[in-house]
C-alpha cells in the first residue's frame, strides 16, 4: 500500500535550486504512483506569485513545473494562509488552483499523512 | 524496525552531523537503514576532493567510513549531483568532464530511489532544509 505523502515548500523560487528540487520530489513521487500532496509555506508561497519574470536574472521559470503538477496526478495543492498575508498576498491571485488552510487545519494534514517531508 | 533516512544540506550544515549520528544509533539499537539519500547539498558529501583543515573534523570522510564499514546502500540524486560538479566516472564520461571525483561507496541514481525507500520503510526521516 502506498504511503500518503505530504511535501512542505518552504522555499522561494527560483533563485535557489532547493525550489525546482523541491517540485523534482514531487514529480517523481507521482511518477511512482505514490499520493502526493503538496503545502507550500513560509518563502515557498512565494513560488505562487504571479507575474515573476525569472529570465531577467537568467533562470528557467519554475511556472511551467508548477503548472504541470495536477497532469502529474498532484492534485492536493495547499497554501498556508498566514504565510500568503505575512507577505501581503492574501488578495493577490495566485499561478494555481490552490488550497487555502489555516493553522488548525495544517494541523490535521500532518495527521492525514503518512510521510511529511519539509523541502 | 527498517530506516530510510535522507539529508538534505550540505557538510557545513550541523544536520549532516545530526543525521550520521542518527544513522549510527539506528544501528546501534539494532535497527536496519534500508537506504541512505544523499539530496540537495548534500551530495557535496559524495565528493572525493573535500579537504577539510587537519584539526577540524572530515565529515565527508566520516561519512563514508560509516557507509562503507556499514554495506549500506547510500544513493546520491544524479540531477542535484551533476548540477554541483558531483561526477562518478560513469558521468564524466557522458559529459565529457576532465576528472569524477565521486565513486564507492556513493552510487548516483534518480530521485525514484528515496521516493521507493520512502515507501519500504517502517519510519522516514530526513534532515536539513
Amino acid at each position: 500500500m502506498s504511503m500518503k505523502s505530504l511535501l512542505i515548500i518552504s522555499r522561494q523560487p527560483p533563485s535557489q535550486h532547493a525550489a525546482r528540487e523541491a517540485l523534482d520530489v514531487a514529480l517523481a513521487a507521482a511518477a511512482f504512483d505514490v499520493p502526493v500532496g503538496l503545502l507550500f509555506m513560509d518563502d515557498g508561497v512565494l513560488q505562487l506569485r504571479q507575474g515573476q519574470d525569472a529570465p531577467a536574472i537568467g533562470l528557467k521559470s519554475l511556472a511551467a513545473n508548477l503548472q504541470a503538477l495536477p497532469v502529474f496526478g498532484v492534485e492536493d495543492i495547499m497554501v498556508c494562509d498566514h504565510s500568503l498575508a505575512e507577505r501581503g498576498m492574501r488578495a493577490q491571485p495566485l499561478l494555481l488552483p490552490v488550497r487555502r488552510v489555516d493553522a488548525s487545519e495544517i494541523a490535521v494534514l500532518l495527521e492525514h499523512y503518512q510521510r511529511i517531508i519539509t523541502l | 524496525m527498517k530506516f530510510a533516512i535522507a539529508l538534505l544540506a550540505g557538510p557545513q550544515d550541523p544536520s549532516a552531523r545530526t543525521a550520521l549520528r542518527f544513522a549510527q544509533a539506528v544501528l546501534a539499537s539494532g535497527h536496519q537503514i534500508t537506504r541512505l539519500f544523499f539530496y540537495r547539498d548534500a551530495v557535496h558529501l559524495a565528493s572525493q576532493l573535500v579537504v577539510c583543515p587537519r584539526d577540524e573534523a572530515d565529515i565527508c570522510a566520516e561519512w563514508r567510513d560509516f557507509i562503507q564499514s556499514n554495506g549500506l546502500d547510500a544513493v546520491v540524486c544524479i540531477a542535484a549531483a551533476l548540477r554541483r560538479g558531483v561526477l562518478d566516472e560513469a558521468e564524466a564520461d557522458r559529459w565529457d568532464r576532465p576528472v569524477a571525483n565521486s565513486g564507492m561507496p556513493w552510487e548516483l541514481s534518480g530521485l525514484g530511489q528515496w521516493v521507493d525507500a520512502m515507501q519500504e520503510a517502517d519510519r522516514a526521516v530526513s534532515f536539513g532544509t
